[in-house]
């Protein structure tokens, strides 16, 4: 493990300007490396969806290096659409809620993120079909979402960050809407997706059931973090 | 890649046509003003062009017997006889009036022609045309009238001996035809009452020396002429005007006088409507377009989030809101044709306004578009990721 998928030194971020400015992160370090699955714990308000935001490349920092596979984001030389192509092509994303896009079957959900990176459509159809295979979900490729079960929407929206194979996934509470046992599976996909596509995945949750799971947990409070190795039985 | 406007409308079709049929009917609605109008000059054009004539013979300083009252003395029209390049003349007498049919009141244009002369209808869709000097009636088809029907004009009955189409007055009243001395008894003629009036007045005793004498000759509201071939109609307008002291209209100056000052404030009043309607249905397409919009706000931010551009998402709402204009025209379009013929008065819609009508929606979709695109661009891409 020469290069971390992520590496991010004493990064800070503040809203807003003078008296009414707001420190939410105020010099964080954190070390990913790829095919990892780090757990990222906070109460409300501490910085976590500041973090993720940053990490996501939506926000940009107030000061501090992040790089991603070696590469450093928000040096001054990155333009929008910079962004959104390092967003679609190196960063996936599992969301809480699946979101998915209701007008699209399961299929297209994932096959249109290739599809917007230039893949052929049937090339990127088939990649989205053997996602859909690898997370169990292959029969339901041509159902629509609203015909989905909570479990196999989180399921499909795991497959979709995967679609363009990134070396970082960022999930934001993604076992929030799924009971025990639904959550310590999605937790179990997250690393197995990891070890078999080198994927570094950041998960952020409250869930103290899968706390346990993960091999390294950062903590972040008040704006930083701090790294506590976990039981870990998942990476 | 996947058309997203497609499958986004294809995911919801039964609420996307509701609302595209409901701008229809909006856009209907305004086909059919512009048809109104349309309407409106053809009648006008239709007067003019079936009387047959090539000069409107009138009252000096009057603009004819359409827009104005108009009266001169029915032998003028022997007189222009006379008149260098005249080929035929024909008296006429126009007359707005109300005739019971059916115990319903219709409103009519009663329209005094001679035989064979200008002035009588080009053509019948059936029966034929008046023989009689008296009682027999031409009627078009509009006025409800059928073929051997009488109908009771003033102090006669009159039996309806051929049917016209298109014979309507600049108003839209269906014509009915009769012969010249009965229109002219229906215009002039008066009541016994005023008769015995007039009577004892043009022969009192007390009539002051010099009075003129009753008018011997009888008073019609036109002369129709028809040219014979080669001669300029402006040329022999003038001559007429210059000799005779009578007012002279060419076919062109009728129809300017009929489309350009009797029918310019209404048509004023019918471009108001349309450009009211065509804002109003603008402001309906951008809102019913914005609304869309905002319902999808979760799915633009997420499709940002992971990488979609600008132009795809500006694309799927362009594309949505043309698809909503294309079901509105069509679904307008086909409204307007069916319920013109409904209208009581003439309303003619021609491809050109269809067309130009067509290419105004699209252009009005991909303008209220502009709103909802603006909003969507906005959306932060930051908004997918929960905090």
């Amino acid at each position: 493990m020469s290069t971390p998928a992520i590496e991010i030194v004493n990064l800070t971020k503040r809203y807003g300007q003078g008296d009414t400015a707001v420190d939410a992160l105020k010099g964080v370090n954190m070390t990913i490396w790829p095919g990892e699955v780090v757990g990222l714990v906070g109460p409300s308000g501490s910085g976590k969806s500041t973090l993720l935001k940053c990490l996501g490349a939506v926000i940009e920092p107030t000061s501090g290096k992040m790089q991603l596979g070696g590469q450093t984001i928000f040096d001054n030389i990155w333009k929008i659409d910079d962004l959104r192509t390092l967003r679609r092509d190196r960063i996936g994303f599992v969301f809480q809620a699946p979101y998915l896009i209701p007008f699209l079957d399961v299929t297209d959900n994932i096959a249109l993120l290739p599809m917007l990176a230039g893949v052929p459509d049937d090339k990127a159809r088939i990649r989205a079909r053997e996602l859909l295979d690898a997370l169990d979900v292959g029969h339901r490729a041509h159902a629509q979402v609203s015909q989905l079960s909570g479990g196999e929407q989180q399921r499909v929206s795991i497959a979709r960050a995967l679609a363009n194979h990134p070396p970082v996934i960022l999930a934001d509470e993604p076992t929030a809407p799924l009971d025990s046992e639904r959550a310590l599976n999605v937790v179990r996909l997250l690393g197995q997706m990891a070890e078999q596509y080198q994927t570094a995945i950041i998960v952020v949750t409250h869930d103290e059931k899968i706390i346990p799971t993960f091999k390294r947990i950062y903590h972040i409070r008040d704006g930083r973090t701090y790294e506590e190795a976990g039981e870990g039985r998942t990476a | 890649m996947i058309n997203l406007a497609g499958r986004d409308i294809l995911h919801n079709w039964g609420k996307f046509v509701m609302t595209g049929v409901g701008l229809g009917l909006l856009i209907g609605v305004t086909l059919t003003m512009a048809g109104v109008y349309r309407g409106m000059v053809d009648d006008a054009q239709a007067l003019i062009a079936n009387s047959g004539a090539d000069l409107w013979v009138v009252q000096q300083d009057t603009l004819g017997p359409y827009a104005e009252p108009s009266a001169i003395h029915d032998d003028v029209a022997r007189d222009l006889l006379l008149q260098p390049g005249v080929m035929a003349t024909g008296n006429v007498a126009y007359l707005t009036m109300q005739i019971q049919h059916a115990e319903q009141e219709v409103r009519i244009m009663l329209v005094g022609i001679e035989a064979d002369k200008p002035g009588t209808p080009a053509y019948l869709i059936s029966g034929r045309p008046i023989t009689q000097s008296h009682y027999e009636a031409l009627a078009d088809i509009k006025s409800g009238l059928n073929l051997g029907e009488r109908i009771r004009i003033r102090r006669h009955e009159y039996t309806v001996v051929g049917l016209t189409r298109r014979m309507v007055s600049s108003s839209g009243d269906p014509m009915i035809f009769v012969p010249i001395k009965d229109a002219q008894e229906v215009q002039f003629l008066k009541d016994n009452d005023a008769l015995l009036n007039e009577r004892a007045r043009t022969t009192a005793p007390s009539r002051l020396p010099g009075a003129i004498s009753p008018a011997t000759s009888q008073m019609v509201n036109a002369v129709l002429v028809q040219l014979k071939p080669g001669f300029l109609d402006e040329e022999v307008a003038a001559s007429i005007r210059r000799w005779k002291h009578l007012q002279s209209y060419t076919r062109a100056q009728m129809e300017e006088i009929l489309v350009a000052r009797l029918i310019a404030t209404s048509a004023k009043q019918i471009f108001m409507f349309l450009v009211i309607l065509s804002i109003v249905s603008a402001a309906i397409v951008a809102f019913i377009i914005y609304t869309m919009t905002m319902n999808k706000i979760r799915e633009i931010a997420v499709l940002k989030l992971i990488g979609a551009g600008n132009r795809i998402i500006s694309l799927m709402i362009l594309q949505q809101a043309l698809g909503l204009g294309l079901i509105g025209f069509v679904v307008g379009k086909t409204a307007a044709t069916f319920w013109a013929p409904l209208f009581p008065k003439y309303v003619l819609l021609i491809p050109g306004d269809a067309l130009r009508g067509f290419f105004l929606v699209m252009v009005m979709c991909a303008l209220a578009s502009s709103f909802a695109i603006r909003a969507a661009l906005r959306v932060d891409p930051a908004s997918a990721i929960g905090g």
